[in-house]
Parts: C-alpha cells; structure tokens; sequence
C-alpha cells in the first residue's frame, strides 16, 4: 500500500473510530456508570441519522424535507430526538428489572427500522436518503475527509469532557451508587428512577449525535445500515473491549474494535467471492467470540475502570474485577 | 377472521414453547436468556440437515436435533456462562447476547443467508368448516399441544419436575432440602433448549428458515413470556396466544409490516399498566 492508501485509511479509521466512540461513550454512560441494559444502540443512532438528514436538506419529493437547516442544528436535533425517544422508553421501563428495558430497547430498534423502512413518504423507505449535505464541502474539495475527521474528533472530545464533568461531580457519584446498589441509593433519598432516566436520555443523546454525524459522512442512508450487528453489537463490543466505566476505555475500545473489524473486512475482500456472505458471517463471529473472550479473561477491559475515591484518601491502585449491575 | 385466528394459534403454539422455555430459565436461572431465539433457529437448521442433507426421516431428524440443541445448550452454560453466573446477572446478559451472535452467524456461514424450507412444492390445504389448513399447520397444532402436555405432566409428576418448581420458588431452600442444585440446572437447560427447538423447527415447518429467525422471534417470546408474568410456565402459553392473536388479527387494522411491532407495542402497555404481567407471578 503506498502512502496515500495508508493515509486515507487513516483518515477513516479516524472518522469511523470517531463516530463509533461517540455511541461507545453513551453507552457508557448508561451501562458503565449506570448499569442500564440498552441493546437499542442501533435505534438511537438511527433517529439521529435520519433526524439530521431530514432537517439539513432541500425539499425532495422522495421523503419528507425541504427545512434545509445548517449542519450543526441538524446533528443537534438528531440528538434531541433520540433522547425524547429514551425518555419515551425510559419511563415505563426503568423502574422494572433491569432486562425489561433490555428487552424495551431492543423492541424500540427494531421498530424504528419498520417504520424507516415502510413509511416511504417520511424516509423514502428501502430506497433511503440520498444527496445528505456535507458541510463545508465545496471548500474542501479533495481533503474533505481530514476536515472531518477533525470535526467529528472535535465532537469526541466535546462529548468525553461533558461526561467527564458530570460523571466527577455528585450527580456521576449517584449514578455508580445506583449501579452498584440500587436499594442503598434509594436508602440514603436518592430518587433512582430519575437518575436512571437522565442517564439513558444523556446516553442517547450521544448515539443520535454519532448517527447524525455519520448520515452527513456517508452521504446515504437506508434502513440496511442499521441493522443490529453494525449500530448495536459492535458498540457494546467496544465499550467491553476498551473497559466500561470509564469513557477512556470505551473511546479506544472503539478505534480497537474498528481495526479489527475492518482490518477482518481487507481479508474477507482478498477470499474468492464465493466465500464472499460466508466470510462476513465469520467476521460477526470472531467479534462475537472477542467479547465472549472479554467477559471470560478480563471483564473489566483494556483499561478497567479508574477508582475514584476521597481526594483525602490515598489513591490505591483499583482492584475491581467486574461491573455490578 | 376465523382464518387470522387459526393462523394465530399455530403461531401462539410456537411463541408459548420458546416463551416456556424461557420463562423456565429466568426462574431457576434467574437468567433473561437473549440467545433463546437462536436457540430456535439452531434446532430448525439442525433438522435441515438431518432431513433434506442427510436424507433421515422427518421424525427422527426433529429427535436429532432437539437433542443436540438440548446438548449445544448445556455445553454453552459449562464454557460460557457458569464461570460468568457468579459475578453479576447483567454480565450474563451481555454473554447471552454474545452467544446469541455467534449462534446466528454460525448458522449463516453454515447454511448460507439464502432462506430454506424443509420440503419443496405446495400442500394441498384441508378445507374445514371453510377453513384452510395445510397438514403442516395440523401436525404443528398437535405437536405443540403434545408438548405442552407433556412438560405439566414433568413438572407436575416427576421428581425432577418438582425439584424443579422447587428451586425456582426458592433456590436456598431447594438446596437446604437436598436438591442437587447443579443438576438441576443442567435439567433446566435441557428443557429450555429442547422446547426452544422444537418451536424453531416448527417455525420452519411452518414458513421457512432463516439464520436471523431466531432473532425476529426473540421480541415475541420476551413479550409472551412478560405477559404471562415471566416465572409462570402456563402464564407464558397465554402469553404466546394473546400476542400471536393480536398480531395475526391487527393485519386487519394496518400494515402487515407492522406485525412484529405489535408484539412489542403490547408488552410496553402492559408494562405501563401492569408490570407484573397478566397473571401474578412476582415483579
């Protein structure tokens, strides 16, 4: 590979790694410091896409449109709707057990993909969204992918030190209480479900952020790319890979995870075509297996999750081997 | 309409199977399995293999296949979820989904994406009370009604079965009393994945099969195992008819693309009015 092959894949491996981290780092903020079970990463990320598509562009008769609103109030409308859509969810769920809104979630993803796949005149249904508008296109011309590459890590590092903030103040302490023990934090007048509920709406927030981000990338989108292994398995596999609990760990589990995956894509390119739909099978597999292998021999991940006690207190180097629910 | 409701009691016979299973397991197990649904697909695609690549007869590729699922089930708690039982249910839920994932893919890579059915050709429909039914759809309503009869009478007679319905009202107590809580939890696997099975080779028989059945059923036997109070192995036949029914009768109302949402629609208003599902059962 020469230069330009490498550079341009950096390029990618930046943009994508990018977006990815952008899911990852909501998740965590919903399963690493909260314990909440989403398995509808894919159902955010989707609102946000096809939210920020809609609002950016001109009028086309294919689907609903024509507000034509700027860049930066399309991803933010993403990210508005996919946490009313948490907030929806969230409600009659999050005072149950913990699997109910498991099972809510993935029931809320995959209805989300019915009604983007069947309500042709709001999504233009299979035949999806084209012509989404890159911002600032014209002024980038040949580079445009390294200015959005800085845009969307610009976006990373936004998110890692909003969550950085709120996760080192009372309200993340909370938030681990309640992970940790939910009785306990009830005990001591912690209204949990509240908690519980902010969580998952912050947390979907960032993936319909990352979904916005990613539909102004690609430039198109059909319900096909949101099925669950590309926008939900991968998320979780990153954010386990890299260490949940800690918004670190789920931003390099990220760039890890998409090396593999797309490095295990190089491969399943270079087989004959007819090995071609096997080989993506045996990709999802041996992602599948990582995280089995992940769960089994170091739970907490690359980086584990950082003790943060007392500052009065002397720091001891953490020792915790796995996530409470 | 009386057609939509015979249709949906053979899908309800189906759903109630995986969603028995699956209540059995988060029972005893305390364990909200997310890879039952390919559970399923895993006894479907096991029988294509013994019936139309092997060329066995139909009845004993289903006893084939049910017990290597039974087997394939009990081999994935010994490598991946025993080690993980002791940390925290929420791990084992992510593992659940691991399994589930690799399952499918599995399959795929096996069996190809390409969807396949059993026997090729149309069945001539049975014409009763002006009501079509293939011989198929026969043979799935009395092996479901088989089935189910035969685990009450399991649960209800057996030593196993009462040490069974034992540990899943109170495990410690089951264990004080002299129950070999170990095996108990290899018989509830057994269990699980051998009804899971035959609902999936059902399903097959039924439609066709495809590597990501497993995962379009998972939403209907969660909801059917929700509504019947999730701990409850008759609430979950119940269950499994109520949201067959409601979704074979909403074609009447809207699109039949739709289907699949109702079951979830369901389960969310439930949950919002009762979350302790129809029929007791503890929240």
């Amino acid at each position: 590979m020469e230069w330009g092959g490498i550079i341009g894949y950096g390029l990618f491996l930046l943009i994508y790694g990018g977006i990815y981290a952008i899911s990852a780092l909501g998740l965590n903020v919903q399963w690493g410091y909260t314990g909440l079970f989403n398995i509808g990463v894919g159902g955010f990320f989707l609102v946000g896409a096809y939210t920020s598509a809609i609002m950016t562009k001109g009028p086309d008769f294919s689907h609903l449109g024509g507000f034509g609103q700027p860049f930066l109030v399309g991803v933010l409308a993403g990210g508005l709707l996919a946490a009313v859509l948490a907030l929806l969810i969230g409600i009659p769920t999050l005072r149950l057990r913990g699997d109910y809104l498991a099972i809510a979630t993935i029931g809320i993803a995959e209805t989300l993909r019915l009604i983007v796949t069947n309500e042709q005149q709001l999504t233009a249904g299979v035949w999806g969204i084209g012509a989404i508008p890159k911002p600032l296109w014209s002024t980038f011309g040949d580079s445009y992918n390294a200015f959005y590459a800085v845009v969307v890590l610009l976006a990373m590092v936004l998110v890692y030190f909003a969550i950085e903030r709120g996760i080192r103040s009372p309200w993340g302490r909370v938030l681990k209480a309640v992970r940790e023990d939910e009785a306990v934090a009830q005990a001591v007048g912690k209204d949990v479900f509240r908690f519980k509920l902010q969580a998952l709406v912050l947390g979907a927030f960032f993936m319909g952020v990352a979904g916005a981000l990613f539909a102004h990338f690609v430039g198109y989108i059909s319900p096909e790319a949101f099925e669950p292994m590309n926008a939900t398995f991968l998320v979780w596999v990153m954010l386990i890979v890299g260490g949940s609990g800690n918004s670190k760990g789920a931003m390099l589990g990220a760039f890890i995870v998409w090396v593999i995956w797309s490095g295990t894509e190089f491969v399943a390119a270079a087989l004959p075509p007819t090995f071609g739909p096997r080989a993506h099978a045996l990709r999802i597999v041996l992602i599948g297996l990582l995280l089995m292998a992940m769960l089994l021999w170091r739970p907490q991940g690359v980086l584990g999750e950082e003790r943060q006690v007392s500052k009065l207190v002397r720091n001891e180097p953490a020792g915790r081997s796995a996530q409470g629910g | 309409m009386a057609q939509l409701i015979l249709y949906g009691l053979i899908y309800g016979g189906i759903i109630s199977l995986g969603a028995i299973g699956l209540t059995l397991l988060v029972r005893i197990l305390k364990f909200s399995h997310f890879a039952h649904g390919d559970m399923m697909a895993l006894g479907a695609y096991l029988t294509l293999l013994f019936r139309v690549t092997m060329g066995l007869p139909m009845w004993l590729s289903v006893a084939l296949a049910v017990i290597l699922t039974a087997v394939a089930a009990v081999l994935i708690d010994r490598i991946f979820y025993k080690p993980l039982r002791r940390t925290s249910p929420a791990i084992l839920l992510i593992a659940s989904v691991g399994v589930a994932l690799v399952l499918r893919h599995l399959i795929q890579f096996f069996w190809g994406a390409a969807p396949q059915v059993y026997q090729r050709g149309v069945e001539r429909p049975y014409i009763v009370w002006g009501l079509r039914i293939r011989p198929t759809q026969v043979w799935i309503l009395v092996m479901a009604v088989v089935l189910v009869i035969a685990v009450w009478l399991f649960l209800q007679k057996t030593k196993t079965g009462k040490a069974l319905r034992a540990m899943a009202d109170n495990m410690d107590l089951a264990a004080v009393s002299g129950i070999d809580t170990e095996r108990m939890v290899v018989w509830t696997w057994v269990l699980g994945a051998a009804l899971a099975a035959a609902a999936g080779i059902m399903l097959g028989m039924d439609t066709q099969l495809r590597p990501a059945m497993g995962w379009l059923m998972l939403l209907p036997i969660f909801a059917a195992a929700i509504l019947g109070g999730l701990g409850n192995p008759y609430g979950a036949i119940a269950g499994g008819m109520i949201i067959a029914l409601s979704q074979e009768l909403s074609t009447m109302f809207i699109n039949t693309a739709y289907k699949p949402a109702v079951a979830f629609v369901l389960m969310v208003l439930l949950l919002l009015v009762r979350p302790q599902g129809l029929f007791g059962g503890k929240a």
